[in-house]
């Protein structure tokens, strides 16, 4: 599904603050963490509450999410599977 | 024990749509409604490159745009440069918008990245970082810019060699009114560092 | 330090506190508050009815909020114990990290953290008001070193460091949107640990340079010998993976103190019990070659009492000293961080001369302190 790909992307850059990229640099399967967009330990916990508010996914267990946030393409597919909203 | 002469080596404040360093003015903009659009005004004409910056709230944005101002082409700051920075409003303005984020328990959504900055020392934290400055740090709160307290305090860091250098001063933001203000403490420098003279030029 | 209180779910003196922790009894309970949370958590809270009994007997001025009642009793009792100490000649700092935080809802202005510094001034008729000193987890400790300097420095003689902080919605969603909040009783530095409880408390120190004040001549006296503080200048909210800030404040301590590693007999660690503060601090130890000495957190009887918790912690380990006494790190079962570290698992008596007390918080901040005793 392209278009969620598209909305994780915005998402990512505003709520996260990445204001010095642009949607079209971040590519569906580049890291977001480490060497990839340099996200770090805060950025994850906000993901995790995205995923709660925009998705209604609640994660059991916030190591989940190392790899369910490894890239756009990983996360759209989880999202899509879990999605309650 | 003779005390030893201590001197404000750099200074710079940030209020009212005015920015000036060691006393000159160097840029305004009195269109800014906002201290967070101010500070993205202030950052883009100061062309500077620091992805973290984006993701501070406006409190630390300011403090960090001040530390630059202070900061930039001096290669005398070490490691042990101590800060010791105060203001009226803590961390209040981003403590409210922390705030509303839980004031709905139906819509109860804590972000974890604006909590961070509900703490008024994560701006000496951003600073340090920025500069690898992994010395002694210090907030206080106070009604006003306590040059008083500020001098002696500098002076104690500086004479029990806690510190080579000091940067102490003000950093204030409550509901988009804004006043910040930093001076350099140093061995070396411009004025004699004394309660009157700290107090002098933050009211420039 | 001449004299101190302690205002906690362990008891309204340090006395209390220090019989409670004698028997390894924790304040930290489950709470079932739906102001607070919207589920049961496990917290260290002190008791309203306790606290608004205390509190009847108090000559009152204005209206106060709770934090506030909690520094006051703290000051209160430190004055009933201490007819020498004169509140208008010290210097007085208050160490408090979120303050009076649950007033935003009711947007009075009591949110200001100065507004605790103009009740306290108020209520104690005094002439200076006292200076707030707001450092995210070490503001209990770095108000101590703060007063330690200015004492040292000649501008005062005697200084009473207030701290405290309440356990609120605020902080405890905070900690919760953090994903650091344990399910259980937190367990500090052991393999089974998930995170921190959280909890409230005030204290009052009267520390001054006149050590034999209260204290007889061939008795003794526990000193700050040694302070100071250094930013990780790593990360805003995660303790750096070196522990390069408290390694460079227990070494910095250390020098001033004019004690090596090997001197340091017991060590009051900040032990949060998240994984990431416990283990920095484990790492930090051992560079620091501490890691043969006997390590206590105290977070397992008072959870994170934030602004007020390195101040009561150095409280404790003065007693520590001069009783002879370690106390258990409660709630450790087994060893959970990679260096290896010896934490005490019993309460036992053993002659001690100086503990290292140390703390570390968000925005890279840490501090150390040595304490030690003389004899006067």
């Amino acid at each position: 599904m392209p278009e969620l790909k598209e909305e994780l992307k915005e998402k990512l850059i505003t709520q996260l603050s990445l204001e010095d990229i642009e949607i079209g640099e971040i590519g569906d399967n580049d890291p977001l963490f480490g060497s990839g967009l340099g996200l770090d330990s805060i950025d994850a916990l906000e993901l995790i509450v995205m995923l709660e508010k925009d998705y209604g996914i609640k994660l059991k267990d916030p190591k989940e999410g190392k790899a369910i946030f490894e890239s756009i393409t990983v996360m759209s597919d989880y999202i899509i599977k879990n999605r309650t909203k | 024990m003779i005390k030893e002469t201590y001197y404000i080596s750099g200074w710079c404040t940030i209020r009212e749509g005015t920015v000036c360093k060691n006393g000159t003015l160097y840029y305004k903009d009195s269109d800014a409604d906002t201290a967070k659009d101010f500070a993205k005004g202030l950052y883009a004409f100061m062309n500077l490159k620091y992805s973290k910056f984006h993701k501070m709230d406006s409190l630390c944005k300011l403090g960090f745009l001040a530390s630059e101002l202070l900061l930039t082409d001096r290669k005398d700051i070490h490691q042990d440069t101590a800060l010791v920075m105060s203001n009226k409003a803590s961390s209040l303005d981003t403590d409210r918008s922390y705030q509303e984020s839980i004031n709905d328990r139906a819509n109860f959504y804590p972000s974890p990245s604006v909590f961070v900055y509900t703490l008024p020392n994560i701006v000496m934290g951003e600073i340090s970082i920025r500069h690898h400055l992994k010395s002694e740090n210090a907030f206080f709160v106070t009604d006003y810019f306590d040059a008083s307290f500020h001098t002696k305090y500098a002076n104690i860091l500086l004479s029990t060699k806690k510190a080579s250098q000091v940067i102490c001063g003000w950093v204030d933001l409550d509901t988009d009114k804004y006043d910040v203000f930093l001076a350099l403490i140093a061995k070396k420098g411009k004025k004699k560092l004394t309660q009157s003279s700290l107090h002098k030029i933050y009211n420039q | 330090m001449i004299s101190d209180a302690i205002i906690s779910p362990l008891g309204f003196s340090t006395e209390e506190n220090i019989q409670n922790l004698r028997l390894e009894t924790t304040g930290i309970k489950e709470i079932n508050d739906a102001r607070l949370w919207s589920e049961p958590f496990y917290g260290a809270q002190i008791h309203t009815e306790k606290l608004e009994e205390a509190w009847s007997v108090v000559p009152i001025k204005q209206s106060y909020t709770r934090l506030e009642k909690m520094m006051i009793l703290s000051v209160i009792k430190l004055i009933e114990e201490n007819p020498y100490l004169n509140m208008m000649k010290c210097g007085i700092i208050i160490s408090t990290t979120k303050g009076n935080i649950d007033a935003l809802k009711d947007q009075n202005r009591k949110e200001y953290l100065d507004s605790i510094a103009k009740t306290i001034q108020h209520h104690f008729s005094l002439k200076t008001k006292p200076i707030i000193l707001s450092n995210a987890c070490i503001s209990g400790g770095l108000a101590l070193a703060v007063g330690k300097r200015m004492i040292q420095s000649g501008e005062v003689d005697d200084m009473v460091v207030i701290g405290g902080d309440i356990l609120s919605e605020f902080t405890l969603s905070g900690f919760f949107s953090f994903q650091a909040i344990s399910k259980v009783p937190c367990k500090p530095f052991c393999k089974n640990r998930t995170g921190i409880s959280l909890g409230e408390a005030a204290a009052a120190v009267w520390i001054s340079s006149r050590s034999t004040i209260n204290t007889a001549n061939g008795k003794e006296a526990i000193i700050i010998s040694g302070d100071a503080s250094a930013n990780d200048a790593n990360h805003i909210s995660g303790p750096s993976r070196t522990g390069e800030g408290l390694y460079i404040s227990i070494q910095r301590a250390l020098k001033e103190a004019g004690c090596k590693s090997k001197q340091i007999d017991h060590i009051n660690a900040h032990g949060t019990a998240t994984m990431f503060n416990d283990e920095m601090e484990a790492i930090a130890f051992n560079r620091a070659e501490l890691q043969h000495t006997p390590v206590t957190s105290l977070k397992g009887y008072y959870g994170h009492t934030l602004g007020a918790s390195a101040l009561i912690e150095s409280i404790i380990a003065k007693h520590c000293l001069l009783n002879n006494e370690l106390f258990a790190s409660y709630g450790f079962e087994e060893l959970g961080v990679s260096p290896s570290i010896d934490i005490v698992r019993v309460h036992r008596k053993q002659e001690i001369r100086t503990i290292l007390k140390t703390a570390s918080g968000f925005g890279g901040c840490n501090v150390a302190l040595v304490l030690e005793k003389v004899t006067i």
